[in-house]
């Protein structure tokens, strides 16, 4: 298996309190060094709490957005969107907000067609022909094309959203949050279309999530993101069943899950850590219970643990330990 | 198109604006072909004829000249000069918007503090230096009266393009492959035409004005044309002696000016997608109530009942039955979820308890709620302000929107206090700080000078339990208050509502879609679809063994954490819309276990046991044990 996507020590930062000449007052990291890899036909999710840089990443991938520094490799070549007619072909992104995302002024036509006349250059005919397919694909009707997306629900404007990244046929999709803004019944069906296309298609996933449920439903492999950084990274069964760093233990447990009772698995007054002031060592030790006096002076590095799974963490918890949950 | 113009016409005085303008330019139009004598042909034998004399309907001016024919080819130049004014000062003020408004940063800066620049200046000053410097003539006048009008256009697009430019379809556009330009003329320009559009029908008529006001001063149009401007400055010297000179070209501008801002407002309204949408139309302080069948009487049972109640909202000429007769009650101590998609209608239950359903467009049309044995439908006014946050309070979604961004919290937890019991600000302050602590926010002394922007979003939303905290309520009803919230922080903030409850004997009604906070928090659940309850009954009878197939179906949609890498069960479908609800049941379209006898008639919330209500013909077999 090759690796359709590869991130090496990519980061990102923010100016604050911009001025007109000069630099900026302050810089907030958004993302620290972060390498990834995503094998072809892979779904890697990725999971983290508001404010722990995984829209920013994924802006990053698609170029949306310069990262500050690092490399992205799209099927071994270095990422270049200097072309946006030659990037949009490789990699392609779908939004959270399904109705946002679609211009109000434009028919569903109109919408699907702009990938296949700006990077494909199809003649009127094969457009239609093309368009015709990709509907097929999303199990929407035709009769929709004339139609504008207001007259659409959630779950079929993210139809239309992921119809329009097929259009560009790239290998590689980046779905940030897809189904977090749709009903739970319309949720399923666009999961289950998205696990259809990218059998049909041999597609390559990279799921955005806050909903743990829902990557440990749809990925192979996940990364837990904290502040930045990626604190685990292992197949999605192992992450799940056997939380090795504290902070995806915590998340697992803060689920709310049927038949397991009420009780917060944390002190009441944490909070994250602020991004203009970051703390000195392991981000995490302030809300950590095995936090130790070497947490404070270091930062943990990412680390093969053996399983296929990476942690950074200078104290983790046993894989035979029982859940104290 | 057609509607737009519906729109304009239901506005009288827009419509009786259009018609003059219609009128004027009209006339405007058809002058050249009309039998008219020349406007600048001298007769002085006949100067200052009055109106109505022979040969000259409007008289005759200071040169014997015809006053209806120069007051004609006046105002047809008059009017070409301000909307060729107006035109160019759109395009070029919305050329410049977009542009600082789509690249921002650097470019944004430089091009807006220009414009700032050529804002600080009085804008009749710089016009006249514009003039001064180009030298007289209608057509420097009018790029004097363009180039001073260009600031209002780009501040006015800049600011819409920006909102524009950082919509995800923009991105999407970018990743499709389009290049700028193209994003800026077919994805960001048809989104900002209706702005230009409405920033253009108010504007002409200053145009129209201030092209008028360098001609009178002899900067616009030169003798012997004529324009209103000019006519006006012509006519100034004989004022007095014959004032007809003055009075018909002022008319004239008078009428011209006041039919465009008419009819420019009109446009406005038309195409404002907030005033169409109603935004700006005020809600009563009360959802309107018209109840047309008897009032169901209490049943003494629970805290807070509601019976059979029914919400609709009329928009336009259709009736969206939001609530569809919905029963409920909620004992104190107790924690009631309602649990339901978008558009179920388990919202517009709870904001109808208090009347806080907007009106118009939503109607309480039947039903009752009981409070402590009072009916608060149909209740004065007064009665439910009372009642609202020291009885009955609320915590809703978003606490950013709920909470007042200009005041700190203090003020606002110190407002919600004062507003039910007459205390001292310090008495109302400590008891702030007091609420602040019991929904254990670290250092409450301090975060009470906080403004809402400072907090993070669990904070915030504990500022909003604290706020319905406030007057000690008995009942508290939760629109999805963590929603909104990470994982971790919704745990800490289910932890304190149940704490709260329990200590204080609290009832609360936890609105929510989330099958996992329901099991945690609440003793009881009512399902609801299509704006009617299904199911009702206890929590873990009911995830135990969901007797109602959308219950059943629901829970299995919902991924647990837990069961790895699988395909997850889907309804299949749409909920139908509440203003076009099916004969019989309303989930029978999406149902895996639909009877023919399901499509027929009113189906009843049947007691299955003394807990358990359902509303269905065929459920689920009890037996059915859920497997988890």
């Amino acid at each position: 298996m090759t690796d359709a996507l590869r991130i090496s020590a990519l980061t990102k930062s923010f100016d604050v309190g911009k001025r007109l000449f000069g630099p900026s007052k302050a810089q907030v990291r958004a993302v620290q060094p972060l390498t990834l890899t995503v094998a072809e036909n892979e779904t890697l999710g990725i999971v983290g709490e508001s404010g722990c840089g995984k829209s920013t990443l994924a802006r990053m991938l698609v170029g949306l957005l310069p990262p500050t520094s690092g490399t992205i490799e799209i099927a071994g070549a270095a990422l270049d969107n200097a072309d946006p007619a030659v990037f949009g072909r490789k990699i392609q992104y779908v939004f959270q907000d399904p109705i946002s995302s679609l211009n109000p002024r434009k028919t569903i036509r109109d919408i699907l067609q702009a990938p296949l006349k700006h990077l494909h250059r199809m003649d009127g005919p094969a457009r239609a022909a093309r368009i015709r397919e990709i509907l097929a694909a999303v199990n929407l009707r035709e009769e929709f094309l004339e139609r504008y997306p207001h007259e659409f629900s959630g779950g079929q404007a993210q139809r239309i959203g992921i119809a329009r990244a097929l259009a560009a046929d790239a290998r590689i999709l980046i779905l940030d949050e897809p189904v977090s803004a749709l009903d739970v019944s319309v949720q399923a069906q666009v999961l289950n279309l998205l696990a259809d296309l990218k059998a049909e298609f041999g597609l390559t996933y990279l799921f955005i999530s806050h909903d743990l449920a829902v990557v440990e439903a749809v990925s192979d492999r996940v990364a837990v993101l904290y502040f930045g950084s990626v604190v685990e990274i292992g197949s999605a069964r192992q992450v799940f069943a056997a939380p090795r760093h504290p902070y995806t233990r915590l998340l697992a447990q803060s689920a709310p899950v049927v038949g397991r009772a009420l009780k917060a698995p944390e002190g009441r007054e944490t909070e994250l850590p602020d991004p203009l002031n970051p703390p000195e060592g392991c981000a995490f030790r302030a809300r950590c219970p095995r936090a130790q006096a070497i947490c404070a002076r270091q930062s943990p590095e990412l680390t093969a643990v053996g399983g296929g799974v990476e942690l950074a963490c200078f104290n983790p918890l046993d894989v035979a330990a029982p859940d104290t949950a | 198109m057609t509607a737009f113009l519906k729109l304009l016409a239901r506005n009288r005085l827009a419509l009786a604006g259009l018609i003059v303008m219609g009128l004027v330019a009209g006339l405007a139009l058809v002058t050249p072909i009309l039998p008219l004598a020349d406007p600048d042909v001298t007769d002085t034998a006949n100067r200052f004829k009055p109106p109505f004399s022979e040969g000259a309907l409007l008289g005759t001016d200071h040169l014997g000249r015809d006053l209806l024919s120069r007051l004609l080819h006046g105002t047809r130049l008059s009017l070409a000069v301000g909307i060729a004014a107006a035109v160019v000062a759109a395009t070029l003020g919305a050329a410049i918007g977009i542009i600082a408004g789509f690249y921002g940063g650097r470019t944004d800066n430089v091009i807006m503090r220009g414009v700032d620049m050529l804002m600080a200046f009085p804008y009749i000053l710089l016009a006249l230096a514009i003039v001064a410097a180009l030298g007289p003539g209608l057509m420097n006048a009018l790029i004097a009266v363009a180039a001073v009008n260009i600031p209002f256009f780009a501040r006015n697009i800049r600011g819409i393009t920006v909102g524009i430019a950082h919509k995800e379809f923009v991105d999407a556009a970018r990743l499709s492959g389009m290049t700028d330009a193209r994003i800026i003329l077919t994805e960001v320009l048809p989104n900002v035409v209706p702005v230009i559009v409405i920033a253009m029908s108010t504007t002409i008529g200053w145009m129209i004005l201030e092209t008028a006001g360098l001609s009178f001063l002899g900067l616009g149009s030169q003798p012997p044309q004529a324009d209103l401007g000019s006519m006006l400055g012509e006519a100034r010297s004989a004022l007095i002696s014959n004032p007809h000179t003055s009075i018909v070209p002022g008319a004239m501008i008078l009428i011209i000016v006041m039919a465009i801002n008419l009819l420019g407002d009109g446009v406005r309204d038309a195409l404002d997608p907030r005033l169409r949408s109603g935004a700006l139309s005020r809600p009563l302080p009360a959802t309107e109530v018209r109840r047309k069948g008897p009032v169901p009487a209490h049943d003494g049972e629970g805290l807070l009942a509601l019976r059979d109640l029914e919400t609709r909202f009329h928009v336009k000429d259709r009736v969206y039955k939001a609530v569809g007769g919905v029963s409920l009650s909620v004992r104190p101590g107790e924690c009631l979820g309602i649990i339901g998609e978008s558009g179920s209608g388990k919202s517009v239950t709870a904001l109808s308890v208090m009347g806080l359903v907007a009106s118009p467009p939503g109607v309480i049309t039947g039903g009752a709620v009981y409070y402590d044995g009072q009916d608060l439908i149909g209740a004065p006014y007064s009665t439910l302000r009372r009642l609202r946050g020291e009885k009955v309070a609320y915590i809703f979604q978003d606490p950013l929107a709920t909470l007042h961004p200009l005041y700190t919290v203090g003020d606002q937890l110190i407002e919600a206090i004062q507003v039910h019991h007459p205390v001292a600000k310090s008495e109302a302050r400590a008891r702030a700080i007091d609420l602040l602590k019991s929904v254990r926010i670290p250092n409450a002394e301090s975060r009470i000078a906080s403004y809402p922007h400072e907090m993070s979003g669990g904070m915030r939303q504990r500022v909003g339990i604290a706020m319905a905290l406030a007057n000690d309520p008995d009942v508290i009803i939760a629109d999805e208050p963590t929603t909104a919230l990470d994982v971790t922080v919704q745990a800490q903030i289910l932890a304190v509502l149940d704490d709260l409850r329990r200590d204080r004997g609290l009832a609360i009604v936890f609105i929510t879609h989330d099958f996992g906070v329901v099991a945690q928090l609440c003793d009881r659940v009512a399902v609801m679809y299509a704006g009617r309850i299904v199911e009702q009954g206890r929590t873990d009878e009911i995830l135990r063994a969901p007797a109602h197939p959308y219950t059943s179906k629901l829970m299995e949609c919902v991924p647990e954490l837990g069961e790895g890498r699988r395909r997850l069960e889907a309804i299949p479908g749409l909920p139908p819309l509440v203003d076009r609800l099916p004969d019989g049941c309303a989930f029978a379209e999406r149902c895996h276990r639909v009877q023919p006898d399901c499509r027929q008639g009113e189906l009843t919330l049947e007691a299955t046991n003394d807990s358990r209500k359902v509303r269905c013909r065929h459920p689920e077999p009890i037996t059915r044990e859920r497997a988890s």
